[in-house]
């Protein structure tokens, strides 16, 4: 069961994250947060430093809110597998805007490198096949990152789920601002909302 | 999640001629409410109906009532008005998620139907009912009542107005007592 994967997260956030456009991001706590800070900052990143299990749910809220924007949820297994059922509550709603990404290494990165569900076996993808989601990918490799890329922009046609597997490897921790208020602000301030 | 309370009739607000839901649902829409997600409760049938024929309010079936707490966090980022139905026996699901809501400051609005506090039939409705408003109280979440179906459009309009101009966290319980006894054995 156990596979060694060797794409490096920060390496696979950037390409995927290069030429970003439109493109709004909502980030799942822990090294998600820190690989899209890392990849390039900017107010259309919202980054959760909590609420675990709730980013594609944010996601969704979002992406339902702002039709005509391309929405990602760029998140880690642990993240995603607390807030599973809302892979089910998404499908339902075909927000044709939103994809949600998962950097999946098999563990809970941020507490130690707990093995996961997901390094125990459990397929995030076919789960969101079951889910209902629209377009399932799973990505190995560089290439892999470099042609879903454009996908990302896409309006129509989600939800998408991407399941990128990541290495294992420690990576120093790149911290985006954590003031909730300031983030909330600064995102809805970037899509034209008056900050009252 | 848990049963569900069937209301014994429609209780109408006799001054509007509209029942209660109908009243709420009038004043979120003029509230500007675009969102509404739901873990279903039979206190909240007829507003989810409403709801749902609406095509200018988005409808969410949930799995688990957090994932509204986070879906209302995700429609203010995105400029919408959401609000989140629920029964007393979620709200003990959503407290860690209700610290989105207070670490950004967001506007959130749920509407709660009691179980476990009014002529209570099932003993396993109660922990969670007694402990409703305190649950929300601990995550600084404010909490209001609603008794009476003629209240409906007050209560509803001022906490419209906390949450999405005064960026509160409100909880607005609907009584047991309001919503009337489940009926346990059919009616043949």
């Amino acid at each position: 069961m156990v596979q060694n994967f060797t794409l490096g997260r920060r390496e696979a956030v950037k390409a995927l994250l290069a030429d970003r456009k439109d493109l709004l991001v909502v980030t799942g706590l822990g090294s998600a947060s820190y690989d899209v800070f890392d990849a390039g900052e900017s107010p259309a990143n919202f980054y959760l430093w909590g609420a675990m299990g709730g980013a594609g749910m944010v996601g969704l809220g979002l992406a339902l809110a702002q039709p005509k924007r391309p929405v990602a949820v760029i998140t880690g297994d642990g993240e995603q597998l607390m807030g599973i059922g809302s892979l089910l509550t998404i499908a339902t709603k075909t927000p044709g805007n939103l994809t949600i990404v998962i950097l999946d290494n098999g563990h809970f990165g941020e507490t130690g490198m707990q093995v996961s569900h997901s390094g125990l076996g459990a397929q995030l993808d076919v789960i969101a096949t079951g889910a209902g989601f629209r377009s399932v990918t799973e990505i190995t490799d560089i290439k892999g990152v470099n042609d879903y890329r454009p996908t990302l922009q896409r309006i129509d046609a989600g939800p998408r789920l991407a399941r990128i597997r990541i290495a294992t490897g420690h990576v120093d921790r790149a911290l985006p601002p954590r003031d909730g208020v300031f983030l909330k602000n600064r995102f809805r301030e970037n899509l034209g909302f008056a900050v009252t | 999640m848990n049963d569900v309370a069937v209301r014994d009739d429609a209780k109408d607000d006799t001054q509007s001629g509209l029942s209660w839901p109908a009243q709420i649902y009038k004043t979120l829409k003029a509230h500007g409410v675009s969102q509404i997600s739901y873990v279903p409760d039979a206190g909240h049938s007829r507003l989810i109906e409403l709801s749902h024929a609406d095509p200018a309010i988005q409808t969410t079936v949930l799995t688990t009532e957090e994932e509204g707490v986070a879906l209302s966090a995700g429609a203010w980022l995105g400029g919408d008005r959401s609000v989140l139905l629920m029964q007393s026996s979620g709200v003990g699901n959503c407290v860690n998620m209700f610290s989105l809501a207070a670490s950004c400051r967001l506007p959130f609005l749920t509407l709660v139907t009691m179980r476990g506090e009014w002529a209570e039939f099932n003993p396993w409705q109660i922990p969670m009912g007694k402990a409703t408003p305190q649950a929300f109280e601990i995550m600084g979440i404010t909490v209001f009542r609603l008794e009476r179906p003629e209240d409906a459009e007050e209560v509803i309009s001022a906490a419209c107005s906390l949450a999405f101009e005064s960026d509160q966290q409100i909880a607005v319980l609907i009584s047991q007592r309001m919503l009337g006894r489940k009926k346990w054995t059919e009616t043949k």
